[in-house]
């Protein structure tokens, strides 16, 4: 039932979630943070079974961070982290699935370029310049494909992603009060803005 | 819905004089949805193309897996795979997840040690066909086995096997909800690789 979406934009990718937690007929809260930050520059968006969720996006940030230790600081690359991502998700996908749908953005800082990568749970990749996970890509695909161009900025990229919270919000069955945006830049990951505090518990 | 047809797919592979061809779409959906328009499904190892349709995520781990072992057979033979090693190679590595396999439907062409045009194809257990004039694989097989039988004709040149490739391809795809969306095609000759997108219907 989560809203996961992502807009590429000039210089940067914005990652936006919903904030509820819910199970069966019981919301749990409206302040969870679905766009977990993996390393310095890079953050996914993840939807699932909130234990697939916290479990696996906390597995693959810490992974990153071993990487880091381990070679004296030499950063994963997004496109690199993502094919770890999917790498994982595929070893376990015969094994024990992750069930996971994720949108991961990253700034890569060396050569200076944006990316963002749309996984399935099935392990299937693909590179894109905007996307979205769950019933949210019924919604909003639409809205995308027509506003979306090459070189908006980062004003343009989140006016995209409010039409499509917007649009969620007035067509979608299920409520979703809350959203959260975050966007990745060349100063890191960034929350732009939240319905709720993740942080107030 | 059959898991093969989950992401859809659509590949052809042909020879020609002195020649092969192999083209793809480059539509990745979730079954209904398309979620990208070039995801590629035809991937280069030296002078052969390996064409995989089936499961996306099958598709992306076959790719590694072959390029790891196509690096490895390298580096301990000093020589490059044929397409006839390369198809056997692929043969086993499915056969072996025979009670568990990958949902992918591959397709091997290229041009052999001696230039001469090479064509496979195999079902997801690894059992191969080898062909002289075309093999096709994806969600539009039956489309595809049409318009190559129609339109293939022995011995054709480059540029006309590229003619022939791309119109039966685009033909097919166009009556097929699950591929299309674009569409890439290499022709292999001794000389070298020539890539071309084709302009293709965007629904």
């Amino acid at each position: 039932m989560d809203s996961v979406f992502g807009v590429e934009y000039d210089g940067g990718v914005i990652i936006a979630s919903d904030q509820n937690n819910a199970r069966s007929i019981l919301t749990y809260q409206t302040n969870l943070d679905k766009v977990a930050e993996l390393s310095s520059h890079s953050a996914m968006g993840v939807s699932g079974p909130n234990a697939d969720l916290v479990n696996f996006s906390q597995y693959i940030s810490k992974n990153l961070a071993l990487y880091e230790l381990s070679n004296n600081g030499l950063k994963l690359s997004p496109h690199a982290q993502a094919n770890f991502t999917r790498g994982e998700l595929a070893t376990a996908l015969r094994k024990g699935p992750y069930q996971v749908n994720i949108m991961l953005g990253g700034y890569d800082t060396i050569k200076n370029q944006a990316s963002l990568y749309w996984l399935d749970h099935l392990a299937a990749m693909a590179k894109v310049n905007y996307g979205a996970q769950g019933y949210a890509s019924s919604f909003c695909l639409s809205i995308m494909d027509r506003d979306w161009k090459e070189g908006l900025n980062q004003e343009q990229a989140v006016a995209i992603v409010e039409k499509c919270i917007k649009e969620l919000q007035v067509r979608f069955l299920i409520a979703q009060p809350n959203f959260i945006i975050k966007a990745i830049d060349k100063d890191g990951v960034n929350t732009l803005s939240f319905g709720a505090d993740p942080a107030d518990n | 819905m059959s898991i093969l047809e989950y992401n859809g797919a659509a590949i052809i592979a042909m020879t020609g004089k002195n020649c092969v061809g192999i083209a793809c779409d480059t539509r990745l959906g979730a079954q209904a949805q398309t979620v990208s328009c070039d995801f590629r499904k035809v991937f280069q190892f030296n002078k052969s193309f390996v064409g995989l349709a089936g499961l996306a995520t099958d598709v992306q781990t076959m790719n590694n897996l072959l390029t790891f072992r196509k690096n490895l057979y390298e580096l301990r033979e000093e020589r490059e795979m044929t397409p006839r090693v390369l198809s056997n190679l692929l043969s086993n590595l499915l056969y072996e997840k025979r009670f568990g396999p990958y949902f992918i439907e591959p397709v091997v062409a290229g041009l052999d040690e001696n230039n001469e045009p090479f064509l496979s194809g195999m079902d997801l257990i690894g059992a191969p066909v080898y062909t002289d004039d075309f093999v096709v694989s994806g969600t539009a097989t039956g489309n595809m086995y049409g318009m190559c039988e129609t339109l293939y004709k022995k011995d054709m040149e480059v540029e006309e096997l590229f003619e022939t490739l791309s119109q039966a391809l685009l033909a097919s795809v166009d009556r097929d909800a699950l591929s299309g969306w674009g569409a890439t095609v290499h022709i292999v000759t001794k000389d070298g690789v020539i890539s071309r997108e084709l302009k293709a219907r965007m629904d």
